[in-house]
């Protein structure tokens, strides 16, 4: 073969495995973006306002974790051809799974509140009022889910993971040091020494890269695209895409904030946004931008975790690619939790603070539950077969099932009783 | 009303007969991993109920 006849061969072999990786994308990418949500830019907003560039390492370990976690389910639901809920019922018991599915249920609709919050506080920036917020978001989410087919429903969801990339031109306009970012960012250190503070936002990093709803999400939308055995590297490539995604948009968060907004005591992504409109519009608008868009991926995700354990469970059709009328109760579940969760942000002094702290106390009951239970089916050699966890793959999933529930509950638990890392 | 309460209370009734014996094989590693998980939530519980009393109070 002349070396002309190679190079045409080689890239069309290469252009033939992007197509079918264009085809196989979404569950991944989307669980990593969308993971990014409302809680979680506030969470990288502050955290770039209080500590600068010294965290971006940390945020960079975080890329393995989401990963080696969220692979699991790629070839659960490849394999299984269930969703987590399903899955946790016919494996544990009815107990486990009544507690995992109505612990879901709360902890999903609490954070679906939460992006309600965010969204309607983003686009407040621009003069939109909060109902305006809520009925376009409900009608938006509506359309997206109604079209009867899970491809359609991808589709425009990963156009929505493309906007959550606005961060990085907002990141280059504000003209960051690259040597700083470089010295402080990617050595690892401890700004101000380990103490209380700086544990708290460590645990608050962790605690939104890994929620409860991303495990039960990503196993039923792979089930749902119908995705097979052998398409698991695919799954695997795609989740692993996410999860460097994911860390990207938050390590540009951090560097927006770093150098803008350092040394300001930021509480909410949408404050930060107005602080960051003082200095350059374009910059807050990007961010308030971003934070409608992190809610509305989050709020997309969320509710559908939702509805899918449900139909899982009850024996409803629960695809995206059935029409309103043969699966009637998947769809009722779905609006009923959009609805109910937007209603709450408009009733005039509702605990929303409240509701935000809560979310993570909750959380913290499900999702040591939803990883033991991960590994353990990830064990079941009987279902499995040779998609078992290999030793390797238990060593360093274990090990990081083990630090996420250690310091999640931590930041839980620091959420109750607020003086205890102090 | 009351017939649609009855047609869902026995839909749940035969989930919990359909799932009613876990299907996993019960090794020592998993019971031990339960058991973790129940004294787990146990505590979680406890800490929240000392927090609404410290509330109440």
């Amino acid at each position: 073969m002349n070396p002309l006849s190679r190079l045409y061969y080689s890239s069309h072999k290469m252009w033939k495995s992007v197509q079918l990786y264009l085809i196989l994308a979404g569950p991944g990418i989307v669980v990593m973006v969308a993971d990014n949500d409302a809680g979680g830019i506030t969470t990288y907003a502050a955290t770039g306002a209080k500590y600068g560039f010294n965290l971006i390492w940390f945020l960079l370990i975080l890329i393995p974790v989401a990963y080696y976690v969220q692979e699991m389910t790629v070839r659960l639901g490849a394999v299984t051809k269930r969703g987590h809920a399903e899955a946790i019922f016919d494996a544990f018991g009815a107990f486990w799974g009544w507690f995992s599915l109505i612990d879901l249920m709360i902890v999903d609709w609490l954070t679906l509140v939460t992006e309600f919050v965010g969204m309607t506080a983003a686009l407040h920036i621009f003069g939109v009022p909060p109902w305006l917020t809520v009925v376009a978001v409900c009608v938006l989410m509506g359309v997206i889910v109604l079209n009867g087919r899970y491809w359609t429903w991808e589709k425009i969801t990963l156009l929505f993971c493309a906007l959550n990339l606005i961060y990085i031109p907002g990141a280059f306009m504000v003209n960051p040091s690259v040597h700083d970012i470089l010295r402080n960012g990617l050595i690892p250190n401890f700004p101000g020494g380990f103490n209380g503070q700086l544990f708290f936002y460590l645990m608050a990093n962790i605690g939104t890269t890994i929620a409860p709803w991303m495990l039960f999400f990503q196993q039923s939308a792979v089930v749902d695209k119908g995705m097979l055995e052998k398409d698991i590297p695919w799954g695997k490539f795609d989740t692993f895409l996410g999860s460097i995604l994911t860390v990207v948009v938050a390590v540009f968060i951090v560097v927006v904030t770093g150098t803008v907004l350092h040394g300001v005591d930021i509480d909410d992504a949408s404050q930060a946004a107005r602080a960051l409109m003082k200095t350059n519009h374009w910059v807050g608008a990007f961010m308030a931008i971003g934070l409608f868009d992190a809610g509305l991926l989050g709020a997309i995700c969320i509710s559908l975790a939702s509805s899918w354990a449900f139909g899982e469970i009850f024996g409803w059709a629960h695809s995206l690619n059935t029409k309103i009328k043969e699966a009637p109760w998947f769809y009722a579940s779905y609006f009923f939790t959009l609805i109910t969760a937007g209603l709450v942000v408009l009733i005039p002094g509702a605990p929303l603070v409240l509701i935000t702290l809560f979310v993570q106390v909750v959380a913290v009951t499900l999702l040591p539950a939803a990883l033991v239970f991960l590994i353990l089916l990830l064990n079941d050699k009987a279902t499995m077969g040779e998609y078992c966890n290999t030793p390797s793959q238990n060593f360093i999933a274990g090990s990081i099932v083990v630090v996420i529930v250690v310091l999640s509950t931590l930041y839980g638990v620091s959420t109750l009783f607020p003086t205890l890392f102090q | 009303m009351p017939s649609q309460l009855k047609r869902f209370a026995g839909k749940i009734r035969e989930i919990n007969q359909h799932y009613a014996k876990p299907r996993i094989e019960m090794s020592g590693a998993v019971k031990v991993s339960l058991m973790a998980l129940r004294v787990y939530l146990l505590v979680l519980v406890a800490l929240l109920i000392y927090k609404f009393v410290l509330l109440v109070r």
